[in-house]
């Protein structure tokens, strides 16, 4: 009797499990169904500006080519991307077929786990097409991701304001920033604008005072075996700390988010309210989506980050990224045929056409109309050498501890020394 | 699953036991106790599987995952790879890591000031709302609102108001108090006391709910005995309200309590991340922030489950020295 009665409870337990099992895996639509038709799921960060619309196009377009291949393309939000969907779908065994593949620890980290198709053999005249710019989303001499756009940072400014004060020429050296500063504070606007709420656009500033003191090959072996045993890297932050000290910031910019809205460090120098912002590439996108009329400002011009007079770093040495889109490896092979067609030249045009920032393959670079698009163009043109944002070369550990002793710098809570010893302590735990 | 078996069993058991084959019954009550034990697997089992799968099974899985070095997408594989096994190195580094000791600090002062300041303010306004008045149900529903707006929503709002730009301070310089205007969440020195100020207006209103719930429970001929006796009406409500109002202290403050250890949202909408981590961080938005975006999580598992034991640990002191007599019998068993 025991043994019947244990039996049925199983029985009713099975039943509730099978429900749930039921109830909890639906079909996938990675698949196709029996015609032969396939549905290729695409998530990229473009959530705003003109680049939600051109990836729609784009997908339309394949889809027109392509009779018998569905594409359903999202946008989400760059940081819950990347932190929470995509590492959360990969390890549900559920990714997306196309998504956005970020350089560095996490790509080395997910190409360790066989969740990303190799690219060399598929798609190996896109990837030469692209040249040298693909070299961070390779791993071992493979290549795992390709990049759309690629640029540089620099100074995003209001011309307005800067006429204003007395200025016609963009600063050249850090002198001539520190003395804009001065000028700029008659205007009423916050002379400079830093997202630092969100810590990595407070970082960056500690990036370009650290390339611009150390060489290339203090660069290069920081990345490679975490020696931050260079007095540069402490300079870096003893400059930072004067620049600080000089209070070109807006008030309040510990709390200040990068993009979101109209009191974010973009929005304050869309609606004028500050007169410029050290960001990426993508930010003529950003301050336009962030204007009442959604256009990018007729004041905005941009100018690369100034030269540091007696710095022992080479001054055409540029900090930059990119962004890039690789295949889960269980894509069907139609994955790679919709990467190369977001690859083409046609495409890449339309992209640099948009203003949504600089295209990777070199023919579409005369697609180019926004002028600062343009300058970006050329500033990466021109230097010598090209790092990759600190954070996302030194990985997510590293990168963690230094944006974290960066506030701190910004704060007034931590010493140009305490960076260097927390990025030393994370890497040690590696 | 053979555990969920082997778990569902013993519930089932303990039933009236078999009767020997020589009781002039025995296919009766046999069936019975079948169909008895089928209805207890019937009903029973779906939410026991759903509490073993969805509760039970993450909490065991984060025990695991916290004696990993795992990267953010993890596959079981990585559970065997031997250079990520760390024991319990996750552990040692949350509780020598500065950030997590404030963290629990912080959770620590807002459970033990929520009680106290909005305690006295609840019970008040709950007398005040419970006599005869005017406009009585509009008061009360006004005092509700906040606590039923969603938290996300009162968060970014709040967010808006105390801009440097922004309502708050633009209030104070209008009625004269611009001396007082601050950066509320932008300056990591007030920031927690910016967050407490939200809190309190967010909660207040379910503390004054729940005293006006209990304030009906207690009898009014007491107060009118004690009126006809000759006591003011500050004596009846020391003397005879709040002593019976006890078991809804007690319980609201255990929620209170629950709620100051696992704040989350509130933090994560309204403060920024510089700011919040530099002084507004609660364990819930740390392990957050180590265990998705920072990439961690066997880390984050390790915070989890320090949560959880310090939440569990709270509880159950709280239960066995605050609740007893509430909860007589229901948890406490034998404690009369």
């Amino acid at each position: 009797m025991n043994r019947r009665s244990t039996r049925l409870v199983a029985l009713g337990v099975t039943a509730g499990l099978t429900a749930l099992t039921l109830a909890g895996c639906s079909p996938s639509g990675d698949g196709g169904d029996g015609d032969g038709d396939v549905t290729l799921t695409w998530w990229h960060n473009a959530t705003s500006g003109p680049l939600p619309d051109v990836w729609e196009e784009v997908a339309t377009e394949f889809e027109e080519a392509h009779p018998g291949i569905n594409v359903e393309q999202t946008g989400y939000q760059n940081e819950e991307l990347q932190r929470t969907l995509i590492p959360n779908a990969l390890a549900a065994g559920d990714p997306p077929d196309l998504f956005q593949v970020w350089p560095g620890g996490e790509l080395r980290d997910q190409v360790a786990n066989d969740y990303l198709m190799p690219l060399d053999d598929v798609l190996g005249d896109t990837i030469d097409s692209v040249g040298a710019t693909a070299t961070p989303w390779q791993v071992d001499g493979e290549t795992y991701g390709i990049p759309f756009t690629f640029g540089i940072e620099g100074f995003w400014y209001n011309t307005d304001l800067f006429e204003q004060a007395g200025f016609t020429e963009a600063p050249a050296t850090l002198d001539d920033l520190n003395a804009a500063v001065e000028q700029l504070r008659s205007t009423g606007a916050a002379p400079i604008a830093v997202g630092a709420g969100d810590k990595w656009p407070a970082a960056h500033w500690w990036y370009q005072f650290a390339l611009h003191s150390c060489s290339p090959e203090t660069l290069k072996a920081a990345e490679a075996e975490f020696d931050f045993s260079d007095e540069c890297w402490v300079e870096a932050g003893e400059q930072l700390q004067t620049f600080i000290g000089t209070e070109p910031f807006q008030e309040g910019f510990l709390g200040t988010p990068a993009q979101q809205g109209a009191g974010s460090s973009a929005g304050l120098v869309a609606n004028g309210q500050a007169a410029m912002e050290l960001m990426g590439h993508w930010n003529a996108g950003t301050i336009g989506g962030l204007t009442p009329d959604q256009q990018v400002p007729e004041f905005l011009g941009w100018f690369p980050f100034p030269a540091i007079p007696g710095a022992d770093g080479d001054p055409t040495s540029t900090l930059g990224g990119g962004d890039g889109f690789g295949c889960s490896a269980d894509a069907p092979p139609e994955c790679a045929e919709l990467l190369e067609y977001i690859m083409s030249e046609e495409v890449q045009k339309k992209f640099a056409a948009s203003g949504s920032g600089i295209p990777t393959v070199p023919a579409a670079l005369d697609a180019l109309e926004d002028p600062n698009l343009k300058l970006v163009a050329d500033g990466l043109a021109n230097s010598s050498y090209v790092q990759l944002w600190f954070d996302t070369a030194f990985g997510t550990t590293v990168g963690n501890a230094m944006n974290e002793g960066i506030v701190n710098l910004f704060a007034g809570a931590g010493t140009p020394e305490d960076i260097v010893t927390k990025m030393q302590a994370a890497a040690d735990t590696l | 699953m053979p555990a969920l078996l082997e778990s569902a069993g013993p519930a089932t058991s303990a039933g009236p036991a078999p009767s020997p084959a020589s009781s002039t019954r025995p296919s009766r009550r046999r069936a019975g106790t079948i169909r008895k034990r089928i209805e207890i697997a019937v009903f029973a089992g779906p939410a026991l599987v759903v509490f073993l799968g969805f509760v039970i099974l993450p909490v065991l899985l984060a025990a695991v995952y916290s004696l990993y070095n795992l990267p953010p997408a993890f596959k079981w594989e990585n559970l065997a790879e031997p250079e990520r096994f760390i024991g319990l190195d996750n552990y040692v580094r949350a509780l020598t890591t500065p950030e997590f000791l404030r963290a629990i600090g912080n959770n620590f002062t807002i459970l033990v000031l929520s009680p106290l300041i909005q305690g006295p303010i609840a019970i008040m306004v709950a007398l005040l709302l419970n006599r005869r008045m005017r406009g009585r149900s509009v008061f009360r529903l006004l005092i509700f609102v906040p606590y039923v707006l969603a938290e996300v929503i009162a968060g970014l709002s709040w967010k808006l108001l105390l801009q440097p730009q922004g309502g708050v301070n633009a209030m104070l310089e209008a009625v004269g108090l611009g001396a007082l205007q601050q950066n509320w969440l932008a300056d990591p020195n007030i920031a927690l006391w910016t967050m407490f100020g939200i809190l309190t207006w967010k909660y207040v209103g379910f503390a004054i709910i729940l005293m006006l719930a209990g304030l009906q429970g207690v009898p009014e001929e007491l107060s009118e005995a004690a009126s006809i006796d000759g006591a003011g009406w500050w004596q009846i409500q020391r003397h005879i309200t709040i002593p019976l109002l006890g078991p809804t202290i007690r319980i609201w403050a255990f929620l209170s309590m629950i709620g100051a250890l696992q704040l989350f949202d509130m933090v994560w909408v309204t403060v920024a991340p510089t700011v919040r981590s530099m002084s507004t961080e609660t364990m819930a938005t740390y392990m957050v922030q180590q265990g998705q975006f920072a990439g961690q999580p066997g880390y984050g598992s390790a915070i989890a489950v320090i949560l959880f034991l310090i939440s569990l640990v709270v509880a159950l002191v709280y239960q066995r020295f605050a609740l007893r007599r509430d909860l007589a019998g229901a948890v406490t068993t034998g404690v009369r």
